[in-house]
């Protein structure tokens, strides 16, 4: 059994930022990630991204990671970082288990921080599963990480932030975007995403499902229909579009199987993206010592994940006799960045739905 | 309507759009940014104070047309590609674009290239009199291009060559 302090499982932006706040605590972290490369999704972001400049607003994401495991590397003598480890169970008695290059490992931290981020939703509609269907994040890693062309025409499903921003990303890889589609009746990402991409002749249909998909050994077309203000299909407005590429971007929901086995106590909040962990202001779950940061605790977005990141690695870390120098001035930091993030009208449902899953603080 | 096709109307264009009197003055800023999200880099780059500094980060850009000189600054800046520099009198019946652009190959100084309006449709041919892509601008390209006056108003940016 191998002796860890403090465990960070995900090494997303949350799970960076947290491990970067922990050891300039004076903790020392083991931080495991199932990929071979570190980032999470910030290494298929190659636009400039929201927020402000203490969540590298104007930065590409991926430029945000590299900025990110700069400050790692100043600490790795208090690091240890495992890539192409999973975290497979967490236990009542405390231990974890990770596979590691097919080796079984065992630990037992004082402290862990959960940041596994989150996974796509599917959609169901007939032959969804034929070669071509894609999520959205498949066809991103397929662009932006290995430099393959997912296709020649593409139907976006879902005119969510990224659906918009893969769309984008797409026409610069040079792939054309036939339409972008969306069930609900107003477009959901930011609006000068939805400019940018507009002005450039991509059509976006709102109120448009994907009634079926049509091919044989892969998909060559897509059915689309209306839908009403009741969700209902509109009979006769069917329209076929060509295409050998559909990618789905409906959503994201948080990876909590982990803390589920462990035991943590999650409520479902749609706002959130489903199953979330309750937690008090320092990010810590219903259980003593286990902390959550990232998508994982309610889908949102990288800058939010990374100040979340900071905020937990400071608390975990003082939780287990390791207190920052600043400890109450950069707490509060913390929590003034996060609540001015989600100030903003197109945050409501972030703020509601943490309203729901907010515990009040046991201590300060 | 915006909110479900993400085109910009007439009415909000012309009520973002420098005066009349202001666009006779020279290189100025049009901001298109019409919805509050949690995003303020235009205002932190301005060094004119042009952009009036955020209380909250989900303010509106507010830009104040009078201090702005048209740097491009806030346009480079901008991960929306919401902002454009005009200098309406750059020649007798030309007015001058300053667009962002994220697109390879970039188009060649001297190009006669498709304009295009904010639905996406081809309205006028526009020429490229100036591309700057330094490593400071971080791969987001200026490309300065001639446009009719006539289409100051409906010209936004160029077709991009997908296949
Ligand atoms: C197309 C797109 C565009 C976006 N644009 C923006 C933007 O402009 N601005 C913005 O702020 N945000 C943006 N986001 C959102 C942002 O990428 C995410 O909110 C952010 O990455 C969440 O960080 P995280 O650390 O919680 O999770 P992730 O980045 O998902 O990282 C989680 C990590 O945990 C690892 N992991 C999961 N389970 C295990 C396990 N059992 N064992 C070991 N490791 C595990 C994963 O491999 C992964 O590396 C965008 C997202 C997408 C998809
Ligand atoms: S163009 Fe320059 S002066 Fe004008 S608002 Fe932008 S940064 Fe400020
Ligand atoms: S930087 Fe661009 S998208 Fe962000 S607030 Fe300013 S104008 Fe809007």
């Amino acid at each position: 059994m191998e002796t860890v302090e403090l465990l960070i499982i995900g090494a997303g932006p949350a799970g960076l930022c947290a491990a970067i706040s922990a050891v300039s605590s004076g903790a020392k972290v083991m931080l495991v990630d199932r990929n071979d490369t570190l980032g999470g999704q910030l290494i298929k972001q190659t636009h400039m991204f929201f927020g402000s400049e203490k969540q590298y607003a104007a930065t590409r994401g991926t430029d945000i990671t590299k900025i990110l495991l700069a400050e790692i590397e100043k600490y790795k003598e208090n690091i240890k970082i495992y890539k192409n480890t999973t975290a497979l169970g967490m236990y009542e008695d405390g231990v974890v288990t990770l596979a590691r290059n097919d080796k079984y490992i065992k630990v037992k931290p004082k402290a862990i921080i959960v940041a596994t981020g989150a996974s796509e939703k599917v959609l169901a509609f007939p032959n969804n599963d034929l070669p071509g269907i894609y999520g959205a994040g498949a066809v991103q890693t397929l662009m932006n990480v290995y430099g393959v062309k997912p296709g020649n025409k593409v139907l976006m499903v879902g005119a969510g932030n990224i659906g918009l921003i893969v769309s984008y990303q797409l026409m610069q890889a040079g792939v054309k975007v036939e339409a972008i589609i969306d069930a609900a009746p107003e477009i959901g990402g930011y609006l000068v995403h939805a400019s940018k991409i507009r002005r450039l002749g991509v059509p976006i249909y709102t109120s448009h499902i994907v009634k079926e998909a049509i091919g044989l050994d892969y998909l060559e077309k897509a059915v689309l229909i209306e839908v009403d203000e009741k969700w209902q299909k509109v009979r006769g407005t069917e329209k076929e579009i060509d295409v050998d590429v559909m990618c789905i971007s409906v959503g994201l929901t948080p990876l909590t199987e982990l803390l589920m086995q462990k035991g943590c106590e999650v409520k479902y909040v749609p706002e959130l993206g489903g199953l979330v962990p309750t937690r008090n202001e320092n990010y810590e779950t219903s259980i003593d010592n286990i902390f959550v940061a990232g998508d994982v605790s309610g889908v949102e977005e990288a800058s939010a994940a990374m100040v979340e990141g900071y905020l937990a690695g400071l608390c975990a870390a003082d939780k287990i006799g390791f207190r920052h120098d600043d400890f109450k001035k950069l707490k509060k930091d913390y929590i003034e960045q996060l609540h001015s993030l989600r100030a903003g009208p197109e945050s409501d449902k972030i703020r509601g739905g943490i309203a729901k899953i907010e515990r009040r603080a046991q201590d300060v | 309507m915006f909110e479900s096709t993400g085109v910009a109307t007439r009415e909000m264009v012309m009520k973002t759009f420098p005066t009349k009197e202001r666009l006779e003055k020279g290189s100025v800023a049009v901001i298109e940014c019409y919805k509050e999200i949690p995003c303020n880099p235009c205002a932190t780059a301005c060094r004119q104070d042009a952009i009036k500094t955020f209380v909250d980060i989900n303010d509106l850009p507010t830009l104040d047309h009078e201090r702005c000189n048209g740097c491009t600054l806030c346009m480079v800046n901008c991960p929306g590609l919401a902002i454009v520099v005009v200098d309406k009198n750059y020649t007798g019946e030309d007015a001058l674009f300053k667009i962002p652009f994220e697109f390879k190959p970039l188009p060649l100084e001297g190009d006669i290239v498709r304009g295009l309006n904010r639905a996406g449709e081809h309205i006028c041919d526009v020429e490229v009199v100036k591309i700057q892509n330094p490593k400071s601008f971080d791969q987001t390209a200026i490309l300065s291009l001639l446009v009719k006056k006539e289409y100051l108003y409906d010209f936004i940016t160029i077709e991009v060559g997908v296949k």
